[in-house]
């Protein structure tokens, strides 16, 4: 029985060493030596890989860029990937990691709301900085988190204006079971109370569901004017596959999706998707020449037949407003970076981004995009100019007794 | 005597020398690696001497994690953060009693033992085994996760329970009390090992392994098997209990995903490691996989999942008992006079 | 109106559910190989039609079939012939090892066609559907339902009428008095293996049509795959047609009946699993044996 245990301790010393050895704080973290190290953490396995693996590439991509134009501070940047494994814990322990081990300068991540939720205390215990790249249900605003994605004031309520102007009446809510298709169906319907819509049904489905038959047929019995998704990943291939196999089409019953874009696009096939409508911040087709200059890059790095997304594009500007910032404290250091971050205004592919130094969100042009037989999204209104960040919607009266 | 000696190194080793000389990052890391380990002594019980490959222990796991995420909520006295905004303006009656310290360290425990002994009894009697059971457990864990994401108001849903502060006077954002928490999670590893240890050497462990070689016999004989599986079964969802709710403070969080068939069956690969009819072997291949996933995972983030379904492979493959059983084959193999020594 | 819409919903969720189970009846129900990488060979039907759809155009569903059958089948022969063959008589072990392959097989899939999901067109005359007295029948989920019908008689039939499937079912009720009367077991494994395992390809050729297509494709079907596989009865085709329905038709209405009953179906498909076993533990059908286990 002594070898069984000779393998325990063997272990152990094993485990010992390769903690002492990383441990070891002679490597090149934060800003000592000729690199600066940042983290990179997405999902590059299970469920969530389908989503973020394009956002990494496309954080990688704006690095190279910033490396190519001289680095920050006249340091390269050096990317630190690792991989949340669509485990939330994972997530937060790889985040711990970076920050303690690789001392990364600031890290990129996350996609899914619960990745964010728990990352944000190992950020804040250990004043360190997180870029989150996604579009999420608000009502949050940690001292160490910049939102580069939209928050709700910026997605959601402009599709519900959109909607309104179009005259919906009736709302069909169809959602995937967590929290932001939760929190963003409990603005619409606070939405609909004060604007004199009403909501003809509200269904949640675990994620990851492929079976829509039975929302499909509720949604025949409601008859709603327009179908508001907010279901995430797979499940909006399942979804749009068999409403249309059900015989309907964008003008039976249209719809308006919040999680669906290019890529997904592809993932459902158009023919499946095209007249539905989405409401984002930024489509491939956005107009302007850093955007055509975005999408080349992306596409003669990782392949003509890729797309580029509103995901993919708020990753890229994370890393660009984080460079600015950096480059306008002249360091690294969280606290410099954060102070220096306010008021930073680039010219993005999406059109002017400018970062709002008190809730560390960035001001966002609102986008509604109709889905085109090649994939594509065409843009059919935007809200004129970029739209201040509201993540707890304060500026809106109907929305007094959400948060 | 030796045996003694080789458990007061091992005690040495994670009491004393990893404080000292580990990083606090890898300091949490080992004591999460030791709550798997926990884990893996319950599973060792059940699966290797009765027989019963559990699938779901992940829902004990969580029960446990839970109880104790609920009491660590509530300390602050205010509404749980994500109550707020699903929009549960007061505290759920099923919340109230956890805010008592002593009657959330309670249910870690009885909360599972208590699940675990109906479905056992109700399971056992019905000699339900083999893969059946497996899948059945499986099938529990998977309605288990379902049923607690579906709740987002009382439950936090896919987010889980998240952003703990205290743990019983013990400040979790402080290194020095983290390593408290460590150590109290090592103590409680070896008090799991030293008890199942005890349990299983005892009559009542002959009998268990007798039940897992043939159950008809021992029925036969005049036993209850069904009795004797459901204590195993409850002891290991007992483990499993203690084991979610230290997870909850080390790790910061506890999220259906850490319940779900996945986490589950990672739960058992550990135990297959290092062999399951071993319980040292199924601690040290708990701690082993663990520290693998994380070093393969930094490493080589694109392509550990190969490592590990490798892994997997080659130890059903070539160590189909485990890490503790290769030696055991490695002896065979050298010395065909001596008899297979019997692993305690 | 709606609730006979909900029986053919049912009736096309059972359907979904036997393609993916009519394979685990033989690899599981027949072998004792509680095989995880079931889902992924189902994943690997469906690439199949990715694959060629280049090819075959909008009719890749259809050409799929039969080469998905065969993908699906080498596949399973490999895995049995290289590593499973040693595991027979240790199902609990099967399934470790099998959830390991799962693991490479999906992070390969990832790697060769990439981590997004993937578009399979279906043919033009599978989109759309009729209407019958108020009631939508979608031609996918007819096809669908034909297609797990055709499966079903085609194996019935061979497990009936043809010598190789009759030595299967030999093999299956009694392993060693089949092996003593002249069967060459390690065939009749092979056999059984390839057929199961192909049975998956097919399956997911077929969920192209309703479903996403990526790399974690198969984890989707295989709980519940392998439940209708229990709740039947192992190696049960009657048994695992039968509960394949049930559940579908119970998972239809009840979410039909409840609001937001996604979730809630799914919890009461499980709790009636389980205590149904409660009454049956051994499923809907028994192979009667006299053994001692």
């Amino acid at each position: 029985m002594s070898p069984v245990r000779r393998t325990l301790i063997t272990l152990l010393a094993a485990g010992l060493l390769a903690g002492g050895c990383a441990n070891d704080p002679s490597g090149s973290g934060g800003s000592g030596g000729d690199t600066i190290k940042v983290g990179i953490l997405h999902s590059l396995s299970g469920t969530m890989a389908i989503s973020e693996v394009t956002v990494r590439d496309s954080e990688l991509l704006a690095i190279e860029e910033v490396n190519a134009a001289g680095g920050v501070l006249g340091k390269k940047l050096e990317p630190v990937v690792e991989d949340g494994a669509s485990d939330w814990p994972t997530f937060a322990e790889k985040a711990q990691k970076l920050i303690n081990e690789d001392k990364v300068a600031t890290t990129f991540g996350g996609w899914t709301s619960a990745s964010r939720k728990a990352m944000l205390p190992v950020f804040e215990r250990n004043k360190a900085l997180l870029w989150y790249p996604v579009q999420y249900e608000g009502l949050e605003s940690s001292p160490y988190i910049f939102y580069t994605g939209a928050t709700t004031n910026q997605q959601i309520v402009p599709a519900l204006d959109y909607l309104k102007q179009q005259g919906k009446k009736s709302v069909f809510l169809v959602g995937s079971d967590y929290v932001f298709p939760r929190t963003a169906n409990k603005i619409i319907k606070a939405y609909a109370a004060a604007n004199g819509m009403t909501i003809s049904g509200e269904e949640y489905t675990p994620l990851g569901t492929t079976e829509y038959s039975t929302i499909v047929n509720k949604l025949g019995q409601a008859k709603p004017d327009v179908v508001f998704n907010t279901l995430n990943g797979d499940s909006n291939v399942a979804f749009f596959k068999q409403l249309r196999s059900a015989g309907f089409t964008a003008q039976t019953m249209p719809t308006v999706s919040v999680s669906v874009a290019e890529e997904e696009v592809t993932g459902i096939g158009p023919a499946n998707v095209a007249g539905h409508l989405v409401a984002w911040n930024y489509y491939q087709t956005t107009e302007g020449t850093t955007n055509s200059t975005f999408v080349k890059a992306y596409k003669a790095k990782y392949g003509a037949d890729k797309v580029t997304s509103d995901p993919m594009e708020a990753g890229y500007n994370a890393v660009k407003l984080w460079a600015a910032a950096a480059a306008k404290a002249g360091s690294v250091d969280v606290d410099a970076v954060k102070k220096a971050a306010g008021g930073i205004s680039l010219d993005l592919p999406e059109g002017k981004v400018t970062i709002d130094g008190e809730n560390q969100h960035v001001y966002k042009t609102a986008r509604i995009g109709l889905i085109q037989p090649d994939g594509q999204i065409k843009e059919v209104w935007n809200s004129g100019a970029p739209i201040k960040p509201d993540p707890y919607l304060k500026g809106y009266a109907w929305a007094a007794g959400l948060s | 005597m030796r045996n003694r000696a080789v458990f007061a190194v091992a005690a040495i080793l994670l009491l004393v020398v990893a404080p000292l000389v580990l990083s606090p990052f890898r300091l949490d890391l080992l004591g999460k690696y030791l709550c798997y380990a926990i884990v893996a002594v319950g599973i060792s019980l059940a699966w290797g001497r009765g027989g019963m490959l559990t699938l779901g222990q992940g829902v004990f796991f969580g029960l446990g994690g839970y109880a104790m995420g609920m009491h660590l909520k509530l300390q602050d006295g205010e509404l749980p953060d994500f109550m707020s905004w699903s929009g549960v303006e007061e505290l759920p009656l099923l919340w109230k009693p956890f805010a008592n310290p002593v009657f959330a360290l309670a249910m870690v425990i009885v909360l599972p033992v208590l699940v675990a002994t109906l479905l056992g009894l109700l399971v056992f009697r019905q000699r339900v085994r083999g893969a059946y059971f497996a899948v059945l457990s499986q099938a529990l864990a998977a309605a288990f996760v379902i049923l607690l994401i579906g709740q987002q108001g009382l439950t936090g849903g896919t987010n889980g329970l998240t952003n703990f502060q205290f743990f019983f006077g013990l400040d979790l954002y402080e290194d020095a009390d983290r390593r408290i928490l460590y150590l109290v999670t090592a103590l409680v590893l070896g008090a799991s090992y030293l008890s199942v240890r005890q349990l299983v050497r005892s009559r009542y462990g002959q009998l268990l392994v007798a039940i897992r070689d043939g159950e008809d016999r021992v029925r036969f004989l005049g036993y209850d098997p069904a009795l004797v599986k459901t204590v195993a079964f409850a002891v290991s969802a007992g483990l499993a209990g203690i084991a979610g709710a230290l997870f909850v403070p080390l790790v910061g969080l506890l999220s259906p995903a850490n319940l779900g068939i996945v986490a589950s069956l990672e739960l058992l690969v550990g135990v297959a490691i290092g062999g399951r009819y071993s319980l040292a072997g199924a601690v040290a291949g708990a701690l082993l996989f663990n520290y693998a996933k994380t070093i393969f995972s930094e490493q080589w983030p694109d392509g550990w999942l190969y490592v590990q379904g490798a892994l997997f492979v080659a130890v059903m493959v070539w160590a189909p008992r485990g890490l503790a059983g290769l030696s055991h084959q490695f002896r065979d193999a050298l010395s065909s006079r001596r008899k297979v020594e019997v692993q305690a | 109106m709606g609730t006979l819409n909900q029986l053919v919903i049912g009736a096309s969720i059972g359907a979904v559910l036997l393609l993916a189970a009519l394979g685990l009846t033989f690899t599981f129900g027949q072998m004792g190989v509680i095989n995880m990488a079931h889902g992924e060979f189902i994943m690997a039907g469906a690439y199949t039609a990715y694959v060629l759809q280049p090819l075959a155009g909008d009719q890749a569903v259809l050409v799929a079939l039969p080469v998905a059958f065969a993908v699906g089948g080498v596949l399973g022969l490999i895995l049995e012939r290289l590593i499973i063959r040693r595991f027979y008589g240790r199902p609990l072990d099967t399934l470790l090892l099998t959830f390991g392959i799962s693991l490479i097989l999906q992070q390969a899939a990832r790697d060769i066609f990439g981590a997004p999901n993937v578009q399979v067109d279906a043919p033009g005359w599978l989109t759309g559907g009729v209407d019958l007295a108020g009631v939508r029948i979608a031609y996918n989920r007819l096809f669908i339902l034909v297609l797990a019908i055709g499966c079903v008689v085609a194996i019935s039939l061979y497990l009936s009428k043809l010598r190789q499937g009759r030595r299967m079912r030999a093999v299956m009720q009694n392993r060693q008095l089949a092996a003593v009367s002249g069967v060459a077991t390690g065939r009749v494994d092979q056999a059984t293996f390839f057929i199961g395992s192909g049975l998956a390809g097919v399956a997911g050729v077929a969920l192209t049509l309703i479903g996403p297509v990526g790399p974690t494709f198969g984890t989707a079907y295989i709980v519940d795959a392998f439940l209708v596989v229990v709740a039947g009865g192992l190696g049960q085709l009657k048994g695992a047609v039968i509960a394949a329905f049930v559940l579908g038709v119970l998972n239809s209405f009840v979410e039909f009946w409840t609001a937001n009953g996604a979730s809630f179906a799914k919890v009461v498909v499980f709790a009636v699993i389980i205590a149904f076993l409660q009454v049956r533990p051994q499923g809907m059908f028994v192979l009667k044996s006299r053994a001692l286990t």
